[in-house]
Formats: structure tokens, sequence, C-alpha cells
């Protein structure tokens, strides 16, 4: 196949996914299979393109012109290459996941539930591949609503309160920020597609670039920097594994890879030179304001949510230091993170399965009974905190090789700090699972693993932080060849 | 004299003949046959000028003269791009809406007085596409009583007696306002001695800070502001919209505020474009306020409204605030703004009353009349009309502009005229409005998609197709023409380019 | 201020007619204003359109002014749209006498607010009433 069809096969696979799924919809066994095989057969897509990409290809995709000069065009680069990578594969496992999730706690609307789901993956992969911000706009709205029906599967109460947080937020700054925004580069840049070396004018002054990196920071508020983060613990209210696709990978990913792709290709790292910041000041505080909370969070999956909200601002830290090895930790982190953080949110939920346990406190002696499942949550908790054998160790070491470069030494006090704090809330949730004795209450409800899929999936993403910590090669050189300049 | 020469004609005459064959054959189905037609070859008629205007050289004109009496003395209809475009949308909303209408009025209208439906939706018809078409000031007036008079007759037909008092409200309101038009038109014929469209606007440079030429200018403002539901001049709408029949409801919407809309463009860049009279008033300024106000306080009032119906009555009126607000800008990118808006706002409307009107059937009892769609009769609607509500849910993103319907393309040239100006805080005005439709949808959504329906209510009961199919073409056309605008965007860019660049 | 004497009754019908419309809360009432709106703007057109001696346009030597007929004309469409404006407004008055029992516009407007208060708690008894 040509690199463009493959391009529109990995868009619209999702697409006819859903489809099936809505068409096998009182067949539950077809409707996993349709699912399981649609995810592979995307990831096999997406591997296809990969090759190309590496050669230094950038295939590209045409649509169609809405607006004059302005098409809804793809246009695959390194860095939506790795993203693509990571939300297709994590979405096989993900979804042998879900069946033991979906099954094992009787969920309701099980059909909405994958429709939903296959649709969130194809605006993921036009979010990676978009070639120009209306593209990537179209496609982030999309991808706000699709997942708002998963935000508020349950139905109750609380889902609406917080699917209302989840869409107030995300809906309302994208359109109060970032929609002017890209309308502004528009009338000023006459273009908005991405380019190498960025596309703003050359005599744009430096207090409007100010102003305009501005609104595109808090326009996405995908990327939970804050004050915009209040949507994510909200989201929580979600089945697991929504939380953990959508919540650790695509969703909050989508949200820091625009912002990375927009300074990186529409700012260039060139032109934001001492224009950044305020924005290294205000993600400290984000990754330091949000460890604090996730210190004192006693909900495990809130205690994750405070986590991601910290480690999404690493992200967006090591881009805006604007060094090149920092970059490349941008990238990297991208993936690491999703790896790690999927295990954390699997693991979470197979607790939840087994037991429907959902706090810290009533994990006592937990990793006697599901060792495979603690196991998994100690190789994630150590990505997290960027300890070797992990994946998240690779991130951090250039991340601080960056600051290095930069002699950002605030920074590396932030970094420093919240990896202190982030061992200081995750290392405990171990240290109760293994060393605490059962609770007397524990001792009255025996229980074992959760179901086998849901193992599986744990067991299958906890390898991949490993094996993302020995074999780093693609996406570091995907992360590298992104500042290569055309 | 070959047909196609007689287009123009045709286009009026054909509906307006179908009226009272209407009533002289009596029988409700042959009434709806003919005026369905009627309605049908008029759209033909439209896509048929719509291809002869595009065959001409660029903002090219047919003139046709009625009667063959040659303007300025005869009437003379001419159609342009602008012309054709709201030709095609008015006369292509009748042929959706009379499909639709026989299902729905069978609930809604005792059957005795269905030929009487069909007959003033007919002359309802010929009067919009008759202003439309017409380049005469006097013959506008005259069109745009024959298509109020008929409007008021549709609305009054309502089921609930309420209809009654908004059709009396309407008429008033809606007289006052034929009034002042015919009261300014009358002083620009005492200025320039002419009733011709394009005359006038040629002898009115000589004359433009007159003070009679001044005053026609706020007559016709006002007047034709009444009738496109200008806030603060919108109270007849909302209760005009909620009591009228469905069908009535979702026509009116889409095309009788839009007609005036494309009178108020005739008037402010055809006739007063060319002489700076526009400018010699504060009424950019008032404009903008105006549908400033309409935005937030008109989206403010639908988040709180108990029927669904009423909600997006008010609706529209903040919606037409869009569609003023690019016209005060006065430029291209705003111009082609309100155009785009007419049209985008026209289809989603339409679709969501069309859908309202399934959903009233859905929820009524077997064999009685449908009941007034109040937010508690929604609960759990998805679940008993899945098609209808998520029909309406598609509409609603395209009035809050999300990316991919035809809403957001407006937006975005809105957006873009405000950039142009420099005026930073009336982009963050449009998208915070737009942020307000959000919530009125939304309110729509959480009652359809998370409330448990009554008991004794959750089976699947869909409205007949019959209903659906006008419905959806018009939804599934919302979303189409978000992504391909070759069409609306084309040809409004052009007539914006036409209508304010070749001013000196 | 002679010479302008026909722009000055034009000018009082309209502020009259419009007086009548806005202030007045009887349905017929506002008709009888609204009609002598209208009527107004038939002197708006006509007078300016009349020579003092002129003659209906007829091509003849004997007659030398002409008044132009076209005002005359237009008016007499306008008297038309008029006639038909006031006869679906009186009927609608009458349709509402039937309805309501009342022409007093605030009267109508108590008698909705009481429908609609008495509806507010639940609306299922509601339906099988408009069946």
């Amino acid at each position: 196949m040509s690199a463009e069809t493959l391009i529109l096969t990995a868009l619209l696979l999702p697409l006819a996914g859903a489809l099936g799924i809505a068409l096998a919809g009182r067949a539950p066994t077809l409707r996993e299979g349709i699912t399981l095989t649609t995810a592979v057969a995307l990831f096999a897509c997406v591997l296809q393109l990969l090759d190309p990409v590496l050669a230094g290809e950038r295939p590209g995709l045409t649509l169609i012109e809405p607006l004059p000069g302005l098409p809804i065009a793809f246009r695959v680069e390194p860095l939506g290459m790795l993203f693509a990578l990571v939300a297709s594969g994590l979405w096989i496992v993900n979804s042998i996941y879900s069946i033991g999730y979906l099954r094992g706690n009787r969920e309701r609307h099980q059909t909405r539930f994958y429709v939903c789901f296959a649709l969130s993956l194809a605006a993921t992969l036009a979010i990676a591949f978009a070639a120009n911000l209306l593209t990537l706009f179209l496609f982030y709205e999309a991808l706000t609503l699709v997942t708002y029906p998963l935000v508020t599967h349950s139905g109750t109460d609380k889902a609406r309160r917080a699917g209302r947080t989840y869409l107030a937020i995300l809906m309302g700054t994208s359109v109060l920020f970032l929609l002017p925004a890209i309308i502004y580069v528009w009338h000023i840049a006459g273009t908005t597609d991405f380019r190498a070396g960025g596309i703003l004018p050359a005599e744009m002054d430096q207090g409007d670039l100010g102003v305009l990196l501005a609104l595109f920071l808090f326009g996405t508020a995908k990327a939970a920097l804050m004050p915009f983060h209040r949507w994510l613990p909200a989201a929580m209210v979600a089945p697991t594994p929504v939380s953990a696709l959508l919540h650790a990978v695509a969703v909050v990913k989508a949200g820091v890879f625009t912002v990375v792709k927009v300074m990186v290709y529409v700012f260039g790292p060139e032109r934001l030179a001492g224009a950044t910041d305020w924005l290294i000041a205000l993600a400290g505080f984000t990754i330091l304001a949000a460890s604090l909370v996730a210190l004192s969070a006693d909900n495990l999956k809130r205690r994750l949510a405070y986590s991601t909200v910290s480690q999404l601002s690493y992200v967006i830290l090591a881009a805006a230091l604007l060094a090149p090895l920092s970059l490349v930790a941008a990238a990297l982190h991208i993936a690491t993170h999703a790896l790690g953080k999927i295990t954390l949110f699997f693991a979470a939920g197979s607790i939840y399965t087994a037991t429907h346990k959902t706090e810290v406190s009533q994990l006592d002696g937990i990793g006697r009974r599901m060792p495979w499942t603690m196991a998994a949550f100690g190789i994630g908790a150590l990505s997290m905190i960027g300890l070797p054998p992990a994946a998240g160790f690779v991130s951090k070491w250039f991340l601080i090789s960056g600051v290095m470069d930069q002699g950002h030494w605030l920074a590396l006090g932030v970094i420093l700090a919240s990896t202190l704090i982030s061992a200081a809330y995750l290392l405990p949730v171990l240290y109760r699972a293994f060393f605490r004795p059962l609770s007397a209450e524990a001792l009255a409800h025996p229980h074992g693993e959760a179901p086998l899929p849901i193992v599986l999936a744990l067991t299958l993403t906890a390898a991949g932080t490993l094996a993302l910590f020995l074999f780093p090669g693609v996406p570091l050189e995907l992360a590298q060849q992104m500042l290569v300049t055309q | 004299m070959s047909l196609s020469a007689q287009l123009p004609a045709l286009q009026v005459v054909l509906p307006l003949l179908s009226a009272p064959l209407a009533v002289l054959l009596r029988r409700g189905w042959l009434a709806f046959a003919v005026v369905t037609a009627a309605a049908w070859a008029a759209f033909a008629i439209a896509i048929g000028l719509w291809l002869q205007v595009d065959a001409l050289p660029s903002n090219g004109v047919i003139s046709y003269h009625i009667g063959s009496w040659a303007p300025p003395w005869g009437i003379e209809y001419r159609i342009d791009r602008l012309t054709s475009f709201v030709l095609v949308l008015v006369s292509g909303m009748a042929a959706l809406v009379l499909p639709y209408s026989r299902a729905s009025i069978a609930r809604e209208i005792p059957q005795e007085s269905h030929y009487l439906f069909y007959a003033m939706l007919g002359l309802c018809l010929a009067g919009l596409l008759g202003i439309t078409i017409t380049g005469d000031a006097f013959n506008v007036f005259v069109f745009l009583e024959i298509s109020s008079l008929s409007a008021y007759v549709l609305i009054a037909l309502g089921r609930d007696r309420r209809a009654l008092a908004a059709s009396y409200r309407y008429l008033i309101m809606g007289s006052i306002g034929a009034t002042f038009i015919v009261i300014g038109i009358g002083f620009l014929y005492l200025m320039t001695g002419t009733l011709n469209l394009a005359d006038m606007a040629a002898r009115i440079g000589a004359i433009e800070s007159s003070r009679p030429v001044l005053a026609a200018l706020a007559f016709l403002t006002v007047g034709i502001s009444l009738k496109l539901a200008l806030f603060p001049l919108h109270q007849w709408l909302p209760n005009a919209y909620t009591y009228a029949p469905s069908a009535v409801t979702a026509f009116l919407a889409a095309t009788a505020t839009k007609v005036s809309v494309y009178v108020l463009i005739r008037f402010y860049f055809s006739v007063f474009g060319d002489s700076l009279v526009f400018h010699k008033l504060p009424l950019p300024q008032l404009m903008l306020w105006l549908s400033l106000l309409a935005l937030f306080a008109a989206s403010f009032i639908a988040i709180f409204q108990d029927n669904l119906k009423r909600l997006f009555a008010y609706s529209s009126v903040g919606q037409i605030g869009y569609i003023t607000l690019g016209l005060s800008f006065d430029s291209v990118n705003g111009l082609t703004a309100s155009i785009v808006h007419l049209f985008n706002h026209g289809i989603a409307k339409a679709a969501i009353f069309l859908l309202i009107g399934a959903l009233v059937v859905g929820i009524a009892r077997p064999g009685a009349a449908p009941p007034a769609p109040t937010f508690d009769r929604l609960a759990g609607l998805a679940r008993r009309m899945p098609l209808t509500s998520f029909g309406i849910v598609i509409a609603g993103l395209s009035l809050i502009g999300v990316p991919g319907t035809a809403g957001f393309i407006s937006k975005w040239y809105l957006v873009l005229a405000a950039l142009e100006k420099g005026q930073l805080w009336l982009v963050g005005a449009i998208l915070l409005s737009s942020l307000l439709a959000v919530a009125y949808v939304w309110r729509f959504v959480e009652a359809a998609y998370f409330q448990a329906p009554p008991p004794g209510r959750e089976l699947k009961r869909e409205a007949p197709l019959s209903l659906l199919i006008p419905a959806w073409v018009l939804v599934l056309a919302s979303v189409w023409f978000g992504l391909d605008t070759s069409l609306t965007l084309g040809s409004a860019v052009e007539v914006a380019e036409g209508l304010v660049r070749h001013r000196p | 201020m002679i010479e302008h004497f026909s722009y000055i009754v034009t000018v009082f019908l309209m502020v009259a007619g419009l007086y009548v419309v806005i202030a007045r809360g009887n349905l017929i009432k506002k008709l009888v204003g609204l009609s002598i709106f209208q009527t107004s703007v038939y002197l708006l057109y006509i007078a300016p359109g009349k020579l003092i001696g002129g003659t209906a346009p007829i091509l003849a030597p004997q007659y030398g002014i002409y008044s132009n007929p076209l005002p005359h004309v237009l008016i007499l469409t306008a008297i038309v749209v008029g006639i038909a404006t006031l006869a679906l407004g009186l009927a609608l008055a009458v349709r509402i006498r039937e309805v309501y029992g009342t022409i007093e516009e605030d009267e109508i407007l108590a008698l909705d607010h009481q429908v609609e208060a008495a509806q507010e708690p639940r609306g299922e008894q509601r339906e099988e009433k408009g069946a």
C-alpha cells in the first residue's frame, strides 16, 4: 500500500470498527472480536508507516478544503508517528483489558463504550497526523465530544457533574483561547501548516508572541496545565479502561502533543528564545503542586490523576526549555509516561475488579493476594519516579541533560523535588501492599487475582515499560528526527 | 421565447398560482400534491437560475422585465449571485418542509383545514421568493406583506390557544415594521423619483446627506429589524415559533428572518452602498451593540426555558445576532460571515425544529394530539427515539460552531473580521457567546441521554420516516456544508467582495 | 408653515396611530390605531404627487398640468394590503374572543399565566386534557 492509502486506512479503520461494533451490539463476543481485530489491524497499519518516516519521508494526504487555503490535511512527521504508535499499540492491550474489566464489573451500555472508544482512537490518530492547526483543532474538539459519553458512562449524578466539568473546561478553553490563537496565526501568517522552524512572520513583536503562546498553552487544556487541570481528576469517575487509555494516554497526550507541536512547528524553538521563562515557572509550579495534591489523596485513581497532571507538565517544562536535548526528552516522555501510567491504572482497575477497593488505605497486604498486579504497579511506579530499569528513566535522563545544557537551576530543583515527592506518594502503596498484614476486614473477604484478560494486559504494559528502558531505539530516533530542519 | 428566459417570472408565479388552486381543490391530499409540486418546481427553477448566474461573468446579473416594460418604469426582476443563493435556500427549504408537513400536521391541524394550510404555505413561499427576486422597492413591500399575512395565518393554525395571541402580536409588530419600510421607501422615492433599486442606487449619491435620505435609512433599518427580530425588536418571535405548528416553525425559522436579512443587505450595501450615507449615522455601532446584546441576552434567556421549542426560538434571536454582527463590520470578511451564517443557521435551525416536530409525535399518546415538548417529557428520550435525539445533538453542535459543522465556518469568518478590526475584546465576546450555546444544547443532551425515561415509556418508538428523512437531510447538510464549503463560502465571498469592494 | 400642511397632518396621524397601537390594551383599538398609522402612509405618498390644479394624465390639448399617477397606483395596492391586514387582525380578534372570552390584552396574559401556573407541577394530566 502507498503511504497515502496507509494514512487513510489508519484514520478509517477505527471508524469502520465503530460501525461494526455498533452493528454487532447484540453479540458481545463478536463485538469484542471486532474491537480487538480493529486494534491489531490499526497498529499494523501504523507500523507500516514507521519505516518510511524513519527513512526521512513525510507522507501526506489532503482530504477536503473547508476554508480557502486551509485544507483538512494530514502529514506524518516523527512526533506524530511516535504518538500514533503509542496510542494504537496501547489500544490493543487496553482492549484486552476492557473485555476483562467490563465483563468482570458487569458494566451497562458496553456497545456504546466500545463504539466511543473506537471513535476516540480515530480522533487521536487524526490529531497525531494533522498537517495544520485547523485539522488539529477539528479533531481536538471531536476527541472531547466522543470521550464525553465515556466519562459520563455510569450515568450517575456524580458522573454527570464530572461530565459538565470535563466539557466546560476542555471546550471552554479551546473555544476561548485555542480557536482565536489559530485564527490569529492564520491572520498574520496566512497559513496554519506545521513546518519545521515555525511559520510566524519574522517582524512579529515579542509581546504579541508571548500572548499568542499563552493562548495556545491555556487553550490546550488537555495538557492539564494549572489552573485548567480540574477536568482530569473529575474524569476519573469513568470506568478504569477509559482512565487508562484516554486519560493517561490518548486525551492528555493529545494535549501535550499539541503543545510540543505548536512550539516546534508553529513558533520554532529559535523564535521562542527568551519568551518561555514564565512557562517554565508555571510548569514547575504545576509539577510540584500536583505532586503535593497526589501525596494527600487517598483515592488511588485520584492520586494517579494528579500524578498525571504533574507528569504532563514535565513535557511542557521540557519543551519550554527549548534545548535540543530537552525537546527530545519532551517527545520521549510522551511515550514513556504513557506506558508507565497505563500500567498503574490497569493495576488500580485490577484491584477494583477483584475487591471493589478504591482507597490506598484499604490496600494493606494486598500484594500477597494479587502479586502480578502489584508487581506491575511497582514497575509503573519506578517509571514514574524515573528510576532504572523502567522507561521513565530514559526521558528523565534527557530532561536533566537538557536542563544542565541550559544551566536552568530552578528547573533542576523542581525536577529533583518532584522526583522525591513522587517516590513519596507511590512507594508507600507498594509498602502497604507487600509489607503490611492483611486487615481483619480483608481476611473476611477472600479474593485472588483479577480476571485473566486484566492480568495479561497489565503484565504486557509492565513488560513494555521495562523493554523501553532496554531498547529505546525507535522512540529516540523519532524524537531526534523531529528536530531536523528540512 | 424559450422557457429558460422565463424562469424568473415562473419562480414566483408557480407557487403563487398553487395557493388559489389548493383552495379550489379543497381536498387535503390534492392541495398537498399541488403545492408540493409547485415548491419542487420552484426549487428546480432556483437551481436553474443558479446555473444561469454561474454561466455569467463574475458579478453578472440576470434582468427580467415583467410584461416587457423596460426598467426603471416597469418592474424588474434582478437575479445576481446573492439573490440566487437565497432563492435556493428558500425554495429548497419549502421543498423539504412540504413532504414533512403531511404527516406532521395530521396530528396538529384539524383535517378540514389542511387545504388552507397548504394554500398559505404556497402563498408564503411565493411572497418570500418575490421579496428576494424583485428589483423594485415597492414590490418588496407588497411581497413582504403577502408572505407576512400568510405567515400570521400559518402561526394561528397552531393547536394551542396561545398561538392565536402570538399570531395577533406578530401581526401588529409585523405590520408596524412593514409600514416603517414603506415610509422609508416613500422617502427614497420622493427624493430620487424612482422605485427601481438599481436606479435608486445610482441616483442616491448626489443627495446622500440630505435629511430625508437619512430618515429613510433610519425607517428602513427599524422596519427591517422588526421583521428580522433584531434584539430588542424580537418580542413577537419566541411565542410565534413556540405555538405554531412544527412544520411552520421550521419553515419560518429557516426562511422568513433570513429573507429579511437579505432585504437589509440589499438596502445597506446595494442601494446605500455606493454613497457615504452608511457612515453618516452611527448605524454600525448601533448594530454592533444590539447584536452583542442579542448574542448574550437571548442565548442566556434560552438556557432557562422549559419548553424546547421556545428554547430554540430564543436561540434563533441570538443567532440572528451573529448575522447582524457580521453586517456591522462593513467588511468583506464580516459580510461573508453574515451570508454564510444566514444559510448555515437556516439549515441547522430548520433541522432542529423539524426534529422537534418528530419528537412531539413520538411522545404523544397514541391517537392523542402532540403535547408541548417540555423538558420533563424529554427524560430518556435518546432510548425511545435515538435518531431524533441524535439529529438534534448534531444540529445543535452546528449552532455551537463545533469544527466540522457548518456553524464553525461562519464563526471562523466572524472572528477573522473582528481580528481585522483589531478588536480583541470582540473576538472574546463572540467566542464566549458560543459557550452559551453549549449550555442550552447540553440541557437537551443531559435530559435525553442521562435521565431515566418515565415508567411505561421505555419502549423504542421512533417517529415515522416521512418526518425523519427531511429532517435528517438537513442534519447531514449542516455537516456537509461544514466540510465542503465551495458552494456556500465560495458564493458568499464572491458576493461580499462584489458588495463591499466596488465602493469608492 | 402652510406649504408643509400635508406633512403636518401626515406626521400627526402617524404618531397618533402608533401611540394607540402601543398604549391601548384592547385588541380592536390596537387595530384601529394600526389602520390610522397605515393611513398616514397613504397621505405621505399621495400628497407630494398631487399638483394643485393638476388632473389625471390624459393626453389632450386642454390639460396642461398632470398629477403623478404612480403614487396613486402604489397606494391603491397599499390600501388593499391594509384592508387584508385589518381583516385578518379582526378575524384573529374574533377567534381570541371565542377561546379566551376577552379581547383585553392584560386579561389574556393573565389567563395564560394562570394556565401555565396550574400546569407547572407535572405534565401528565395535561396531556389527557389536550387530547
